[in-house]
């Protein structure tokens, strides 16, 4: 249980680093940024309205404990302030309508990489030097080396444009309504495929690699040996025996790689206009939207951490010296 | 010097290096033998000919000479990126590994929290705020990705400390400073060499990525600036495939050949990765792989999963 508990302090330290970090880096900025703000919303905000934006962002006349505090209690609040791109809808209201789109992508990408690669991994160990294991490996790495936005562009441009076999831009057919109906789901699914394959495709070869070491390292250890001893198949030995604690290494890093394959996913929505994260970001840092920047930002991070916490949740019941 | 040489006896390093070397030449002297890449030349999206090797853009730019144009700009912030990463790694590790104690663990828990918040939106939030420029993206890309290099650096400097003859030194009376530089460092070139090129590579992914999204200087030519150009017009839609293609090819090529290298230094780290039967035919692709098979004490030099990119 101490484990965990270490673990929770230690994300709530990096939350709150991420928030101290959002509260410096615009008083940083060259020139003023309180008086930007509101230039860019005189006339079109009430001044009460404009009153509380600045005190969102701690921008009150007074020393810097005071503007980090007024901050802080906004942020508790859950005022991001507002947003002028998608004005005047309130940054949050943008942020949480993204965000599921984005989770959706990303998790499902994400996860499909994990087992897809890992299961790879596995068959390469099994069939070490075989025709797959010459060839696999430093095919995927060379996809591995594509920025991920680049390789959206040229599914978009092969499969969506030139062939037009799969829908190139949103989240769902127009015509539908978002609801649990069967049409929407299978258009949602459709859209996010090709999104998702260039994540996939990108991000595939690391599991693939570090698996297979792993699982060859572990198959050389001595309750293999006695495994093969006892006469049991090397297909059981493999799969039941080797990949279980072969996988854990992995997931050790699925945290750390969470936050890798979310930074490019977020470029492939760009791409795809995949209505989720990545492209309300790229919308905000278009249209100059400081407010939607930095709540994209902080929403992004805690997502990571709170991803990271559950990995961590995750490895201490399957790993039992975690628990020890 | 002896590390290149090492390098060169393994096959993937020395395909990799090649390249590298490739890519060089290209970024210094290249630009001379071009048109001017950023002047509006010919009418605009002329496919490849004869006169526009590689085509036109949108504007009537020559592709060609953005691409090579590109290479030099987009590779000069790559090798300031990665120095400046090594070296702040570097000594963040060293002095985590070397003094140990409080120091390491407050080190320690630095380097931990920026690992794990999220590269992109925070280079994103930073390079928005930050005057738009080369030297902004810079110095954002070394804000995120100094923390992976600080952190296998002390990794493996932890084992060296425990070495006798580091142990000898301090007892001398040795200052600090003298005994991480020129008694442990020298001794963990390799490990050093294989993050320099480890944070190159995030540098050159991170960095396109940041221009891609219109945070770089977009008046510049650069590789990034290329491909956001090419979306900026939509290139796809008239398929124009010719704006976007080279740049992308060029930057996956770097990537490649930077991961070869890797493997090579790899090799080099641990001599039972040479042992027959661990072989692999295609561009002599001896494994990264067995990494974990060796029972020397293991340096990670990628993440486990997922190789270190916010692009």
């Amino acid at each position: 249980m101490t484990y965990l508990l270490r673990r929770l302090g230690f994300y709530l330290l990096a939350a709150w680093v991420s928030l101290t970090v959002n509260f410096v880096i615009p008083r940083l900025a060259p020139g003023d940024p309180a008086s930007a703000l509101q230039l860019r919303f005189q006339g079109r905000l009430e001044p009460e309205a404009l009153l509380a934006m600045k005190q969102a962002f701690g921008f009150v006349e007074a020393p810097l404990p005071v503007q980090y505090a007024s901050y802080l209690a906004a942020l508790l609040r859950g005022d991001l302030g507002i947003s002028v791109s998608y004005f005047p809808a309130p940054v949050r209201d943008v942020i949480a309508e993204g965000l599921g789109w984005t989770v959706f992508l990303s998790g499902v990408s994400v996860l499909t990489s994990f087992a897809l690669g890992s299961l790879l991994g596995a068959v390469l160990a099994f069939r070490r030097g075989g025709l797959m294991d010459s060839v696999l490996p430093p095919v995927l790495t060379f996809l591995g080396a594509f920025p991920y936005f680049w390789l959206s562009m040229l599914l978009l441009y092969v499969l969506g444009f030139s062939l037009d076999w799969l829908p190139v831009r949103h989240a769902y057919a127009d015509h539908l309504e978002p609801g649990l109906s069967l049409a929407f789901v299978s258009s949602a699914l459709l859209h996010a495929f090709l999104p998702a394959l260039s994540i996939v495709l990108t991000s595939v070869g690391s599991w693939v690699l570090s698996m297979r070491s792993n699982l060859i390292a572990t198959l050389s250890e001595d309750y293999v040996l006695l495994a093969a001893a006892k006469g049991l198949s090397p297909r059981r030995i493999v799969f039941r025996y080797a990949v279980r604690s072969a996988l854990l290494p992995s997931l050790a890093g699925f945290g750390m790689a969470l936050g890798f394959v979310l930074s490019g996913s977020l470029l492939a929505e760009i791409v795809f206009s995949y209505p989720g994260q990545g492209y309300l970001l790229y919308q905000a840092v278009k249209n100059q939207d400081y407010a939607l920047l930095q709540g994209l930002f902080l929403s992004i991070t805690l997502a990571v951490l709170l991803a990271n916490f559950l990995v961590d949740v995750l490895s201490f019941v399957l790993d039992p010296r975690l628990r020890g | 010097m002896t590390l290149l040489r090492l390098l060169w006896h393994s096959r993937p390093a020395r395909l990799g290096l090649s390249i590298l070397a490739c890519f060089a030449v290209v970024a210094a002297i290249g630009p001379w033998f071009t048109r001017d890449a950023a002047a509006f030349l010919a009418s605009p999206l002329e496919p490849p000919s004869s006169s526009y090797l590689l085509g036109t853009t949108r504007q009537g730019q020559d592709v060609f000479a953005q691409l090579i144009v590109g290479t030099r700009s987009s590779l000069g912030i790559g090798l300031l990126v990665g120095l400046a990463i090594t070296l702040i790694g570097s000594l963040v590790g060293l002095a985590a590994a070397y003094f140990g104690g409080l120091v390491d663990d407050a080190l320690s828990l630095c380097v931990n929290v920026f690992l794990v918040l999220p590269g992109l939106p925070l280079a994103v939030v930073l390079a928005a705020f930050l005057e738009a420029g080369p030297l902004t993206i810079a110095l954002v890309l070394t804000i995120t990705g100094w923390a992976w290099h600080a952190r296998v650096i002390r990794a493996q400097a932890l084992t060296i400390r425990q070495k006798d003859f580091v142990q000898v030194a301090v007892a001398l009376g040795e200052r600090p400073l003298r005994v991480m530089l020129s008694e442990i460092l020298p001794n963990m070139s390799s490990v050093v060499f294989a993050g320099f090129i480890g944070a190159t590579m995030h540098a050159i992914g991170a960095q396109v990525g940041l221009e891609f999204l219109g945070l770089g200087d977009v008046s510049q030519v650069t590789w990034g600036t290329n491909l956001f150009w090419a979306v900026q017009n939509q290139d796809i839609l008239t398929e124009s495939w010719w704006t976007m293609m080279p740049t992308g090819l060029a930057i996956a090529l770097f990537g490649f050949a930077l991961v070869l290298v890797h493997l090579g230094i790899d090799e080099v780290n641990s001599p039972r990765l040479r042992a027959p039967g661990e072989y692999l035919a295609l561009v002599g692709w001896r494994t990264a792989l067995g990494r974990l098979v060796t029972p020397v004490a293991r340096v990670e030099t990628m993440p486990p999963g997922g190789s270190r990119r916010i692009d």
